[in-house]
């Protein structure tokens, strides 16, 4: 069928990372996506994050909806357990999986379709919920799979490929990841690598729920004269407000930039943003700041990108619901069964 | 105080009757009487009188009619008989209805604070009026403890009326409340103020509660209450669901036991319960924790399994664990929803898109709920499938008496088919579809168990053994034969179904004629199959357990002429998944069917069943 296996060979000069994978163990299947699609590129993103993050592939649980996004789990990382879920129900699927085991790092990949239209309320609740996951939307305002319609993420008066004109409003999933509590929001768009690949390091790194909104623009449907999400409709409304260095807790800090305009985050695990402000009012520490700046910003018709909050101190669901340390499906019998004399108890108390 | 009808008039004429009546408590919603009728029922059982107690609520937080009914019965039937010995009728709303209830020759109690007109009463029933209201009045100034008094003063009263032993609430009262001896000081007062009255201006009655030893060790314990303590002798660490009744006590009891018995010292838990957003959500989080390997639940209600179909259907395809509890009330759409009904097994047995089918369990009292409960996870791990268990209402939110709950501490969970890092290691091939056994259960790998092998990609699209996307005709097919071949495994793994032979007192009587029934229908069942036994009708019963069903069933129905299905529902449900499964001839089942949203009585079965019979006699006759 549409499986193309990718040679085996690997360039013997091929860099390692601090773990000794190459880039190449951090590919999946060959994509069957369109050529030029903007999920591809957010695919190799994700793989040099990892790559350049060291982290072993085999602990990054991959989740997906249905959807051309929901496809790309399996064209980057092999090594990883994924698992496409039924549409719009990726979010309570990562939920269940990171109640099983905290351990793992919870990549959740979905698209606008999946994710602002049928599967708006899962988004909100997982996002509110403050599960430590990193949240990708993939989005290109269109249904592609099904042949260019229009997703919830229109923009209102953008136009399809026939012709059409979008009546509704479009949904904000940043706005809305921003008022339901998640303690990291970015935006990017797949076509500006350098800033997207330190967003998706910095939202892996981070504990709690973290989503990215990266703008994919969809070469078949969505890419013409008159629709907001084409490659030349952002990239000319595309309005950075800062640039992203992730440091891993155990590298050196080799960046530096001129005193003033760079703010240092550290995160839970020790990592370290460096921030360098491209605007230089925006600061990513205020959420409601934050969401002021993107509304004015979005009536003015600029597309703001970047690390657009972020809240360093944040705690997960685990957390709020205290769990012990030991992930849950590593207990066993002796932990979980409480045994006959608990029983006997119990009995006396219902008589 | 005014009394307006004169008390234990000659109506009550009659044997007295011991340990074998029943009494209908008629209140409002809301008014603090579910706890003082829960004590009365509760002080009879002390006494070592079986009793079956039955709230009736509606859908409703206060002001509606709400009735509790204690069937107080020495022979231990603990179905809902029908009809009514005493009424105790504290609500005017319903009056005509409640008094029109009582059997004849039977009796009345009223608050009979305000006169009522004697058009109110029957000529049949005795009436006994306690002036309540007055009484509580003149003792106590705030509202609120004039209305919760009340109830402690009839239950006082009644005490008296039936010959409960007063104490034997008061130690009641004393457990409720321990630690707070004022609260206990104030009750007992409140509930000698009836006993007290009862002893100066009225007579006992002629339905008398008499101590014996007919409960044994025997708890009094609700389904819902009993299938969490399951839940977590089962190992079930994660618990996600939405409110709905019948089920939310289900998930409010896990919550309690987690915080009793999974709670470390640190105060840390092991275990994770969320309230979801919706079903939808419950099933998913149980669905992604059970692919990650932890043991994961929700509870709901019909209405809430239809919203969970889709992830059903991925839980089946993609072989994944769950359980879900189906604490079943009246349907379709919102139906009764607080009534009870055996109406979502179709529904279950079948639920989702595309050829799909799932194992259920059926449990028959609390004890059960609590060994399905536990049961449950072992199955769901075994079989990578949707496990359901199977309540209803009254099974799961009455408190019923069953035997005290059991544990074999050298019993472990049972993980099924899972493939370690060893053996992952060690080159053992892994092909997350593929029959390796034989017994169409694949192997699976936890996610992060090891660096390089065993990782899989699961989807709810059709694949190859190896999990590999393909819509090839003949991998579909092969796969889904496969699957087939796991539902035939999993007959062997449901609990068997438990057969009851008839007493043949009558050596020339043909044994011709059996019964199916199932769940919360079985005590009325059994004590039906007393009554047809005492007209002559000797049928021999099998009481069905799970889904899918084995081959014993069909045996059975095979070695019958005629076989009665006893059931909860309008469309014949079980009949229709016997007929189905089992390729039976339709004719020879033949539907018993009670659907009103109340719990099915011995009288309905034994009426419906006996008539038929009857019928029959006249055409051997003939």
């Amino acid at each position: 069928m549409t499986y193309i296996l990718k040679p085996q060979m690997h360039h013997p000069k091929l860099a390692a990372n601090a773990l000794g994978f190459t880039r190449r163990d951090y590919e999946g299947r060959v994509s069957t996506l369109c050529a030029g699609c903007g999920h591809d590129s957010i695919s190799a993103a994700i793989i040099q994050a990892a790559f350049e993050l060291d982290l072993p592939p085999h602990r990054i649980a991959k989740l997906s909806g249905i959807g051309c996004s929901s496809k790309t789990p399996d064209y980057f990382m092999g090594a990883s357990h994924g698992f496409n879920t039924v549409h719009g129900r990726m979010p309570s699927v990562l939920t269940g999986a990171n109640l099983a085991n905290k351990d793992l790092i919870y990549l959740g990949v979905s698209g606008d379709g999946d994710s602002a239209s049928i599967g708006l309320g899962q988004f909100a609740h997982a996002v509110r919920r403050g599960v430590n996951m990193l949240y990708i939307v993939e989005n290109n305002g269109v249904y592609g799979l099904t042949k260019g319609q229009f997703s919830a993420t229109s923009d209102k008066g953008s136009k399809s490929k026939k012709g059409v004109v979008n009546h509704d409003a479009g949904i904000d999933l940043v706005g809305l990841a921003l008022q339901l509590g998640a303690t990291f929001v970015g935006r990017s768009f797949s076509g500006d690598k350098d800033q997207l690949v330190p967003l998706i390091k910095a939202g892996l790194a981070h504990k709690g729920a973290a989503f990215i909104d990266c703008i994919s623009p969809c070469v078949q449907f969505n890419n013409h004269q008159g629709s907001t999400k084409s490659f030349d409709y952002v990239r000319e409304h595309n309005e950075a407000v800062n640039r992203l260095d992730m440091i891993p807790a155990r590298a050196p800090i080799a960046v530096e930039y001129a005193p003033g305009s760079t703010v240092k985050v550290t995160q839970h695990d020790g990592s370290v943003l460096s921030l360098h402000k491209l605007a230089e009012l925006y600061n990513p520490n205020n959420r409601a700041q934050a969401l002021g700046y993107l509304q004015a910003r979005q009536a003015r018709g600029q597309i703001v990108t970047g690390l657009l909050y972020i809240d360093p101190d944040a705690s997960d669901l685990h957390d709020a619901l205290e769990t012990v340390d030991t992930p849950l499906n590593e207990l066993g019998t002796a932990d979980l069964v409480p045994g006959a004399k608990a029983l006997d108890a119990i009995n006396a108390g219902l008589r | 105080m005014s009394v307006s009808i004169e008390p234990q008039t000659a109506k009550s004429a009659g044997p007295v009757v011991v340990n074998d009546f029943v009494v209908k408590f008629a209140n409002v919603n809301g008014s603090g009487s579910a706890s003082a009728n829960g004590m009365f029922a509760k002080s009879i059982l002390r006494m070592g009188v079986p009793v079956a107690a039955r709230n009736i609520f509606p859908s409703n937080i206060q002001g509606l009619p709400t009735w509790f009914e204690v069937r107080v019965t020495e022979a231990g039937h603990l179905g809902r008989r029908g009809g009514v010995d005493l009424m105790v009728a504290m609500n005017p709303q319903t009056w005509d209805k409640d008094v029109a209830e009582i059997e004849s020759g039977g009796f009345l109690f009223y608050d009979s604070t305000k006169p009522l007109p004697p058009s109110k009463f029957r000529d049949d029933v005795t009436v006994i009026g306690v002036p309540l209201t007055a009484m509580c009045n003149a003792r106590y100034q705030l509202p609120r403890e004039r209305q919760l008094f009340k109830n402690i003063v009839y239950v006082g009263a009644l005490a008296g009326l039936l010959g409960i032993d007063p104490t034997v609430i008061e130690q009641l009262l004393a457990e409720q409340f321990a630690g707070r001896q004022k609260l206990i000081d104030a009750n007992v007062e409140a509930l000698h103020m009836g006993v007290d009255f009862v002893k100066a201006e009225l007579a006992p009655l002629r339905l008398q509660v008499r101590r014996t030893d007919k409960v044994g060790d025997r708890i009094f314990v609700e389904g819902n209450s009993a299938a969490a303590l399951g839940a977590v002798y089962g190992g079930a660490t994660v618990c996600a669901w939405y409110p709905i009744t019948p089920s939310t006590s289900l998930a409010e009891a896990f919550t309690g036991y987690c915080e009793d018995l999974r709670t470390d010292p640190d105060g840390k838990a092991r275990y994770a319960i969320v309230q979801a957003e919706d079903e939808i959500a419950s099933i998913g989080i149980v669905v992604g924790a059970g692919w990650n390997g932890a043991r994961a639940f929700t509870c709901t209600s019909g209405p809430g399994v239809s919203l969970m179909t889709e992830f059903i259907g991925l839980s089946y395809f993609a072989e994944i664990p769950a359980v879900i509890f189906d604490v079943q009330r009246g349907g379709p759409s919102t139906g009764m929803p607080t009534r009870t009904q055996q109406a979502d097994l179709i529904g279950a047995a079948y639920a989702s898109h595309g050829d799909t089918k799932h194992p259920m369990l059926l449990p028959a009292d609390p004890g059960e709920c609590f060994e399905m409960g536990a049961l449950a996870f072992d199955l769901a791990d075994r079989l990578q499938t949707t496990v359901f268990v199977m309540l209803d209402l009254d099974l799961g939110m009455n408190e019923w008496l069953t035997e005290p709950f059991a544990w074999d501490d050298a019993r472990s969970l049972d993980r099924g088919k899972v493939m370690t890092h060893d053996e992952l290691e060690a080159g053992v091939d892994f092909g997350r579809y593929k029959d390796v056994d034989g017994d169409g259960i694949p192997y699976r790998t936890y996610p992060g168990v090891h660096p390089s092998k065993g990782s899989y990609f699961t989807r709810g699209t059709s694949r190859n053994p190896y999990a590999r996307y393909s819509e090839e005709g003949a991998v579909y097919v092969d796969n889904m034969q496969r699957l087939l071949r796991k539902f035939e495994t999993a007959k062997s793994l449901i609990p068997a179904p438990i057969r009851r032979d008839a007493k043949r007192k009558d050596s020339k009587a043909k044994v011709a004629d059996g019964v199916i029934y199932f769940g919360s229908s079985t005590p009325s069942m059994h004590e039906a199959l007393e009554a047809l036994e005492a007209q002559g009708h000797h049928l021999d019963a099998l009481r069905v357990r799970g889904f899918p069903f084995c081959d014993e069933i069909y045996e059975f129905v095979a070695a019958h002429e005629r076989v009665f299905v006893v059931e909860q529902n309008r469309d014949a449900q079980l009949r229709t998944l016997l007929v189905n499964e089992g390729e039976i001839d339709p004719a020879k089942l033949v539907p018993v069917l009670h659907y009103d949203g109340t719990p099915i009585t011995a009288r309905f079965i034994a009426g419906e069943i006996g008539q038929i019979l009857a019928l029959g006699q006249i055409g051997a006759a003939e």
